[in-house]
């Protein structure tokens, strides 16, 4: 069972283009920054919203706007597992896990709901409104409801982040024990780059509406095509144009990175391999720049001091340095990095 | 929080205009001839016209539940130029003087009207002047407020309930009728205690359209009008029940539906 979808929708300014393609056994995170359409995209793929293109899944086409089939969203077998949960309120929870089940007319659908929730520890809740449930409980039933139609396709829209952060691991480690056990083809959507890291096996990154860049998390993070991504792994990256031993950026200012190649490139540095200085450092590093410190932002034991100049970046120093370098949100600073601490791969 | 303070004048014209609605219901309560109260109330014409209007403004408000409903539904699914215009033609006979509205239910249903003529031709059925005719009546007159409150449910319903029965597999009656309905059901309530209170109320239309036939077309607004020149203590009596209802209502209302601001 696979799923091969080319989806272009098109309205008020904004372009989804996609061309995704989901192996069964496989779960696919699609990750981006918020308006960047995950949600349009899970939408076109449920067939609440038509699209330009073709939707097949396990061979059968599910829309096509050249034949013009279109098969609506209740015939589609397909679960749609929504960011707030969106249970029924007028329904305890057993009800509301009968539901698929009484939509696909089986006598024993109650009984069946209550196996679903007895296999989540659940059944104490049976009998009780959504409104009686907490944040993570509420999310675990929505869950359970779709996956209770046995859906060929099941499709998460963000399904962690709209909990606290103290049960958000917990519901993650639910979420993906229900996910290994899901025979058919599984696709979620986050911002979160934790959870598209911890549930998927392959990240697609979608940024205004296209793709920019697909693979394992580890690939994606060590070689990050876009600044979301970038951000995303703590590292800072930069584009410009190679020759030979260094990059020349849109700014006009000059990287010093060995064998840069040619052409259009990527060149990663991580934080810790910037280095910041009083005075202008003397010795071995080719990339020097003054700057000016944008902020300095403490994450445990260490700190990341954003410093602003002719290539902008993100250092990551010990409290101590903070200290001693008397870096403060405007503070002068001298920057370094080592060109051989630079990964340099094409555009 | 600090409120603003009101300026006296403010203060004084919006007393005047408390006092406007207070000092006829003072009227009716004062003038009341209380003692002669219950064998009023209890008399057999004052009972007939009682439980017709009350079979009267049930049935239109079952009625229009049953059409009001899918009108308020069509409604807030449609947009654009056919929206205002079935929006108009609903809301019409809010704005629409009643006796208006019962001139053109004679035209349309009457003995020689658009669809009268050919009933009264076809199967000898005659409209005007039964108790169907005050039915129709207070349904035209009174759905539109059902139609409203029910459509403005719809509007605020988070479309994703919806939604999410669709992708578990629900064709669209099962969604109407198991979540659709369950889910507007506040708004379902309130438009239909409005729908009723104005049936109970209809006046105009009725008494042009069904006329004024004890029993058959006699409903209390009507029979507290007719009352009026004859009897003036029964029909002061009757406002009184009216009212009654009307205040009850609105306590109704205020504590089960519209919610304390």
């Amino acid at each position: 069972m696979t799923l091969n979808a080319r989806i272009k929708i098109q309205r008020d300014g904004f372009e989804l283009d996609v061309q995704l393609d989901v192996d069964e056994g496989e779960t696919v995170a699609v990750l981006g920054p918020n308006g960047a359409g995950k949600t349009t995209l899970l939408r076109a793929l449920s067939g609440l919203i038509p699209i330009v293109g073709r939707v097949e899944l396990a061979g059968e086409v599910l829309e096509d706007s050249e034949t013009r089939v279109r098969v609506p969203t209740e015939r589609r077998h397909v679960g749609l597992v929504f960011q707030d949960h969106v249970l029924f309120p007028h329904l305890t929870v057993l009800d509301n896990i009968a539901f698929g089940l009484q939509a696909q007319h089986r006598a024993d659908a109650r009984h069946v709901a209550r196996d679903w929730l007895q296999r989540a520890g659940l059944e104490d809740k049976a009998t009780s409104m959504p409104r009686e449930l907490s944040g993570g409980q509420a999310q675990r039933v929505a869950l359970l409801r779709t996956l209770a139609t046995e859906p060929r396709l099941l499709l998460l829209d963000e399904p962690l982040s709209a909990l606290d952060v103290t049960i958000r691991a917990e519901v993650r480690r639910e979420l993906s024990r229900q996910l290994a056990s899901f025979r058919g083809v599984r696709l979620l959507v986050t911002h979160d780059p934790l959870e598209a890291i911890a549930l998927a096996d392959r990240i697609v990154v979608l940024e205004r509406g296209h793709v920019v860049q697909s693979g394992t998390p580890e690939e994606v993070t060590a070689r990050p095509r876009s600044r979301f991504v970038a951000d995303l792994a703590g590292v800072n990256l930069l584009r410009g144009k190679a020759h030979g031993d260094h990059i020349k950026l849109a700014n006009g200012a000059s990287v010093a990175a060995p064998e840069a190649g040619e052409g259009d490139v990527f060149a990663v540095i991580h934080p810790r391999a910037v280095s910041l200085f009083l005075m202008r450092p003397e010795g071995t590093p080719r990339n020097v720049w003054q700057g000016e410190t944008e902020n300095v932002d403490l994450h445990g034991e260490r700190v990341r001091v954003r410093v602003n100049g002719p290539v902008p970046l993100v250092a990551e120093v010990t409290p101590s340095a903070v200290r001693e370098l008397h870096l403060h949100a405007g503070a002068p600073v001298w920057i370094a990095v080592k060109a051989t601490e630079i990964s340099v791969y094409p555009a | 929080m600090t409120q603003l303070r009101v300026p006296a004048a403010l203060v004084a014209l919006a007393g005047l205009g408390l006092l406007f609605f207070l000092l006829p219901l003072a009227g009716l309560i004062v003038r009341a001839p209380w003692n002669q109260a219950a064998a009023s109330i209890g008399s057999a014409e004052t009972v007939t016209a009682l439980e017709l209007s009350f079979f009267c403004s049930v049935t239109a408000t079952a009625i229009a539940l049953v059409l009001g409903i899918p009108l308020a539904l069509v409604l807030s699914r449609t947009s654009g130029t056919l929206r205002s215009v079935l929006r108009a033609l609903t809301t019409l006979p809010m704005v629409l003087p009643p006796v208006v509205g019962g001139v053109a239910l004679l035209l349309a249903f009457g003995r020689t009207g658009l669809v009268g003529s050919f009933l009264y031709q076809g199967f000898g059925i005659q409209i005007p002047f039964t108790t169907a005719a005050a039915v129709m009546a207070e349904t035209f007159v009174a759905m539109p407020f059902l139609v409203i409150a029910v459509e403005g449910g719809m509007r605020s319903l988070d479309p994703r309930y919806e939604e999410a029965a669709r992708a578990l597999g629900a064709r669209g009656w099962m969604v109407f009728a198991r979540v659709t309905l369950p889910l507007l059901r506040p708004a379902i309530s309130s438009g239909a205690v409005l729908c009723w209170a104005r049936a109970l109320g209809e006046f105009g239309a009725t008494i042009t359209f069904a006329g004024n036939f004890p029993g058959r077309t006699q409903t209390v607004p009507i029979a507290v009008y007719i009352a009026l020149e004859t009897h003036p203590d029964s029909a002061i009596l009757l406002s009184l029940v009216l009212l009654a209802v009307s205040v009850a209502i609105l306590v109704a209302m205020r504590d089960r539906w519209l919610g304390a601001p």
